[in-house]
């Protein structure tokens, strides 16, 4: 393992600015895996933490194959992380909106362009990311509909599903998109938590990417097969939203069944306590999403269901 | 009359309203023109606010001008102007960077939805932003290469001393007058002063602007006006100075407008060790039109912007 400073910014009341990489195996651009790049990803910089402890383990043995490189960026936005803020403290502005970035743009640009430049060219690319919404999703690998995507790929991670976003407008300034772009496979696995570490889908995540670098022909590592993955594209998803504001009472989670006319959410009154409505799924199906604040707004989405299908 | 756009119940017994006064004719003949005058998508940005007052005073107080429909958006981002923040205060996110929205999307996707939706059908729509807390601008309207040939004889209109026509690469596609535009409503979006400020003159000068436009549209019945014609750039003529250190920026320059090359405009600064990280000087003789206002300073961060023809090194 060589651990490479990949950007550095001098700080002013700070300790300077520095992404970390830690690169694994041979010369060769194999896979480049990138953590945090918000301030409350928590969950994804331990999942990087975890896959760089396997993996420092797994070279030590000899098991990444001749000439194959892995290069992991565990966070692209420690200085967020240390402040509590989830986008570049000083301007608010969100690291994955400035892909690909501009060597000669303002500051958060800058880190886009040079971690661009670090991070491009490899064969893969895999992104543990969160997701704009606030709730709590089945494990999954999420691809962009750029036209370059390979969702037979996708299959490899071994997760339950793969998703296919048609991207809007604001997707194409993400890490994801511009890797597709710029001829990497691109995925981005999502895992039941973002603030808040969740040692099991952790372990889940850290399981599918050590399964796909195998699969790949990168990595020699025996490990579960795991699932011939669904795939969904995320316009098929159906959502649910909610009529009423005030509390959220949440009665199904992700990876649940659900049955046309199931009650699966309440709405209470903030200061009655009187339940104001009832909200039921309209479909037979599996849940996907799940909101899980304490309280919603109306019309809000708070479930996104995989219709017609069964466990 | 005041209308509800869009809204949204938020959980403890509120509701987000997003509202527009619509002015018009008492009498419709259903051939008048629609402008759309929006801002406050950015909360921190408040020039605006003042523009929408002004306008709308004046419309009241000679509604018998009025031939047209003019829809005024103050405040499309209520949370974020109550709150002061710069983005919608729940999700942190830039209500700019959400067009055109989802219906089935996120709040913030659901109200950039519905605002787009009310919009469509006008024939003009202005949006208008005060840069934000970090640089000052002069007022100015910016707009897409891709509609230059369309949108620039309005944006002339508009008396602002500047016209800045961007490359569509630069041009980010999920802000409200990128989308608009491709959904065939002409829009131009105009910058001026900075976050959390309202500066009356540069507001003032807009509302003139906007009347000289009401008029050439025929919304509003008046003498003509006479307005500035603006400098216009594209923007390979135009120096932009970014901070080569991190540090705190010393401005040197009172206020912006011409500048000669090789002007003294401001300092980086390294204040616990009392030097100088960087003097900056204009790389160009010409008009600088944009100035760091907020101090601290990462490397890359925008100190200037200077249109302008001889450069450094250039006889």
């Amino acid at each position: 393992m060589r651990k490479e400073v990949l950007y550095q910014l001098k700080g002013l009341y700070r300790e300077d600015f520095i992404i970390e990489g830690y690169r694994f195996g041979g010369e060769e651009n194999s896979a480049c895996i990138v953590g945090a790049l918000r301030g409350n990803e928590m969950q994804q910089l331990y999942i990087c933490s975890q896959l760089i402890k396997v993996l420092k383990d797994l070279e030590a043995h000899g098991a990444i194959t001749h000439g194959n490189g892995i290069l992991v960026v565990p966070s692209a936005n420690s200085y967020s992380m240390n402040v509590g803020k989830r986008f570049w403290a000083l301007d608010n502005i969100d690291i994955n909106r400035t892909f690909p970035g501009d060597v000669n743009g303002d500051t958060t640009k800058q880190i886009a362009a040079q971690l661009f430049d670090k991070v491009k060219g490899y064969n893969y690319g895999i992104q543990f990311a969160s997701f704009y919404m606030q709730g709590d999703f089945i494990p999954h690998v999420r691809m962009m509909e750029t036209g370059y995507q390979s969702a037979s790929l996708a299959n490899l991670f071994g997760l339950p599903y793969v998703v296919i976003r048609k991207p809007k407008p604001m997707d194409t300034v993400t890490l994801n998109y511009n890797w597709q772009m710029n001829g990497t496979n691109a995925f981005s696995i999502y895992t039941s938590s973002t603030d808040l570490v969740d040692d099991a889908s952790a372990r889940q995540a850290v399981s599918s990417v050590l399964r796909f670098l195998t699969r790949m022909g990168i990595l020699k590592y025996n490990n579960h097969s795991g699932y011939i993955a669904s795939v969904i594209n995320e316009y098929d998803l159906l959502p649910v939203k909610s009529y009423d504001a005030g509390f959220y009472r949440r009665l199904k989670n992700p990876g649940d069944p659900v049955f046309h006319g199931d009650l699966i959410a309440e709405v209470i009154d903030p200061y009655e306590g009187m339940v104001k409505s009832q909200i039921f799924s309209q479909t037979d199906g599996i849940v996907f999403f799940a909101h899980t604040a304490p309280m919603v707004m109306g019309n809000e989405v708070v479930y996104k269901i995989i219709r017609r299908m069964h466990e | 009359m005041i209308e509800e756009v869009v809204s949204i119940d938020l959980p403890v017994h509120e509701r987000l309203v997003v509202r527009k006064n619509r002015l018009q004719p008492q009498k419709l003949t259903g051939r008048e023109k629609r402008i759309s005058i929006v801002t406050g998508t950015h909360g921190d940005e408040l020039d605006g606010q003042y523009v929408c007052y002004e306008i709308i005073r004046r419309l009241k107080a000679n509604p018998e001008k009025l031939k047209g429909i003019v829809d005024i958006y103050p405040d499309v981002n209520p949370l974020g102007l109550d709150t002061g923040s710069r983005g919608i205060p729940m999700f942190d996110l830039d209500m700019n960077r959400v067009f055109p929205g989802d219906n089935n999307g996120a709040m913030a996707e659901y109200v950039a939805a519905g605002i787009v939706e009310d919009i469509i059908g006008s024939d003009m729509c202005l949006d208008i932003h005060s840069s934000n807390i970090f640089v000052k601008e002069v007022p100015q309207v910016r707009l897409n290469d891709d509609n230059a040939e369309k949108l620039l004889p309005y944006a002339k209109m508009l008396n602002a001393d500047f016209v800045w026509i961007y490359s569509s690469i630069t041009v980010l596609d999920a802000t409200l007058a990128y989308s608009l535009n491709n959904m065939s409503v002409p829009t131009l979006v105009v910058e001026m002063g900075v976050g959390h400020r309202i500066d009356n003159t540069y507001c003032r000068q807009l509302i003139t602007g906007i009347f000289n436009m009401l008029i050439n549209m025929g919304i509003w019945a008046d003498e003509p006006i006479n307005v500035k014609q603006p400098i216009i750039s594209t923007e390979g003529e135009v120096s932009i100075i970014n901070a080569a250190q991190t540090g705190v920026f010393v401005s040197a320059v009172n206020s912006m407008g011409t500048i000669g090359i090789g002007t003294h405009i401001g300092d980086i600064i390294e204040p616990i060790e009392g030097r100088i990280l960087q003097r900056i000087e204009s790389p160009t003789d010409g008009i600088i039109f944009t100035l760091r206002e907020n101090p601290v300073v990462y490397k890359g961060a925008l100190i200037a912007r200077v249109y302008g023809g001889r450069k450094s090194g250039q006889v």
